[in-house]
């Protein structure tokens, strides 16, 4: 169950943006000068204010917009091996647990790939719940459901839009030490968006901070932490000072004093 | 978990039936004891009891008409079924047929169908009038409805769709139809009643013509008779009529929707 970190070199970049700005149709503008990397295997968080463009440099990543300028490099992980937790569950409420699951595979054209289905049920704890329907379920069950439907294609990145935002405390710490676990098993690359510090630092090995819109990338962040981490690990002292040290940046990023 | 707000108490549950059968009561024993106590004639105002006596008498004539009634109304909701889901897809799939042909929907829908049947009645044959009037009624609603439903998915399964490079059909197919299906069946239900008020128009338009014998046309035909109480009945057999597609329609949205349907969220598993 160990796992290594982001011991990177170059050749490991899953992905890179170059100087991408995205200005909408209503003139808003996103994102301007963004440029960064998604290193091969890692747990790279987005951190920043609402609003801030983070969002919308997840759904670039995903190919569901294109840029308005600059450049986007998705290397081998093409659209096809990229899962998506959106912020809401975001489930088929006419479909059951297992019919949810399997739609990735069905619009895929992918058959009789049934045990996959159960396996990442497996993973995400549900297999009980396959045949239940999501108004069924609690709001944290149906974000497992959401994560397992992401996860059934096998991606290599796994692109998160601010998942646990909407649950309470005790789901959302319990989701994120199962999602650490599932990331430490699965091997695959975590972009996790997220307005909490707290939560960017217990996650991700390498947080990148977006200033207010228009978003680029102010700081860059990375989380030494004894793994696996776990509940010990909220309540350290290297966890506390760690997040201080990145609240003070984002306080900084804000025009706070 | 549950939308709803608290549950019925069982006593209140019973009153819900009980009270306006109760009320209904009342009210068919003060219209008997009025019409007897004035000894009023038939021909002003038939007694309930007399109402009942002429329905169970005529009911020969009256069981037929209502076979025709109910048929017409049938033909009719099957058309506007087809008629409007097609168009209502064929909108959802280019916005500049939508644009071209949506007035013409509105057009068809805000023009009383009885200015509309004296028309259709000198072009068509009268049964085939009766049913095209029908037919206009209710199509408006399922074709309103349905395109509403197929435009309002949830963005976000929209990129899901679009992530794993669904097609169009499959998008229409796992997505934008079964996300319609709710607003189709709320249309539906308001359709069938449209369906069975356009057929009784038309059957009194036609009916004035000399042609037609749905339950419309009987009520007519007894109005010149003066059989007051063979136009009550008919009236009752329309009102039951209403009531049972309403209940019917009411059954199949609940049936195809409980498992998963806010609208039919149970108040306790």
């Amino acid at each position: 169950m160990s796992a290594t970190a982001s011991a990177t070199t170059p050749s490991d970049v899953l992905a890179t943006f170059h100087e991408v700005g995205k200005v909408f149709q209503n003139g808003v503008v996103a994102l301007a000068g963004l440029s960064l990397d998604v290193r091969r295997g890692e747990f790279l968080t987005l951190l920043g204010p609402s609003g801030c463009g983070k969002s919308t440099a997840l759904r670039l990543l995903a190919g569901l917009i294109a840029p308005s300028s600059g450049k986007i490099h998705r290397g081998d992980a093409a659209a096809g091996e990229i899962g998506f937790v959106f912020q809401e569950p975001t489930l088929l409420p006419w479909a059951t647990v297992a019919a949810n699951v399997r739609l990735p595979l069905r619009l895929k054209n992918i058959e009789g790939e049934d045990n996959r289905v159960d396996e990442v049920l497996a993973l995400v704890g549900l297999e009980e719940f396959r045949d239940a329907y999501p108004r069924e379920l609690s709001g944290g069950m149906k974000m497992r459901v959401s994560i397992a439907r992401a996860l059934v294609t096998r991606p290599q990145l796994l692109l998160m839009d601010e998942p646990f935002a909407a649950l309470d405390e005790i789901t959302r710490f319990k989701l994120n030490d199962d999602l650490l676990a599932l990331w430490r098993r699965l091997e695959c690359t975590i972009v996790f968006v997220t307005h909490s510090v707290f939560e960017s630092v217990y996650l991700s090995r390498r947080i990148l901070m977006f200033t207010p819109r228009p978003g680029r990338v102010a700081a860059e962040f990375n989380i030494e932490a004894p793994e696996p981490r776990a509940g010990r690990f909220r309540t350290s002292p290297e966890y506390g000072e760690q997040c201080r040290e990145v609240s003070a940046a984002l306080a900084r990023v804000m025009g706070e004093p | 978990m549950t939308g709803r707000p608290s549950p019925l108490s069982p006593l209140e549950r019973i009153s819900r039936f009980v009270l306006p059968a109760l009320a209904l009561l009342l009210a068919l024993t003060l219209w008997e004891v009025i019409v007897r106590a004035n000894a009023l004639p038939p021909y002003i105002l038939p007694a309930p009891s007399l109402i009942f006596r002429t329905l169970v008498a005529d009911w020969g004539v009256l069981s037929d008409s209502l076979w025709v009634t109910l048929r017409t109304t049938a033909l009719a909701l099957l058309a506007a079924t087809v008629g409007g889901v097609l168009l209502a897809l064929l909108f959802a799939s280019s916005r500049l047929i939508e644009l071209s042909l949506f007035p013409f929907a509105v057009i068809l829908q805000v023009t009383p169908i009885i200015a509309i049947a004296p028309l259709l009645l000198i072009y068509l044959e009268p049964n085939t009038a009766v049913l095209v009037c029908a037919w206009i009624v209710a199509f408006f609603p399922i074709l309103s409805n349905t395109a509403l439903g197929l435009a309002s998915v949830d963005h976000d399964l929209r990129d899901l769709f679009s992530l794993y490079g669904a097609s169009r059909w499959k998008t229409l197919f796992y997505l934008r139809v079964p996300a319609a299906l709710p607003y189709f069946l709320g249309g539906l239900r308001i359709a069938g009643g449209l369906a069975l008020i356009g057929a009784v128009v038309a059957e009194i338009a036609a009916g004035t013509a000399g042609s037609g014998s749905g339950l419309a046309y009987r009520i007519v035909e007894s109005g010149y008779r003066l059989n007051v109480p063979r136009m009550f009945a008919a009236l009752l057999l329309i009102s039951l009529a209403g009531i049972a597609i309403f209940a019917v329609l009411s059954l199949l949205q609940h049936i195809i929707l409980r498992r998963w349907h806010e609208s039919a969220l149970g108040r306790e598993r």
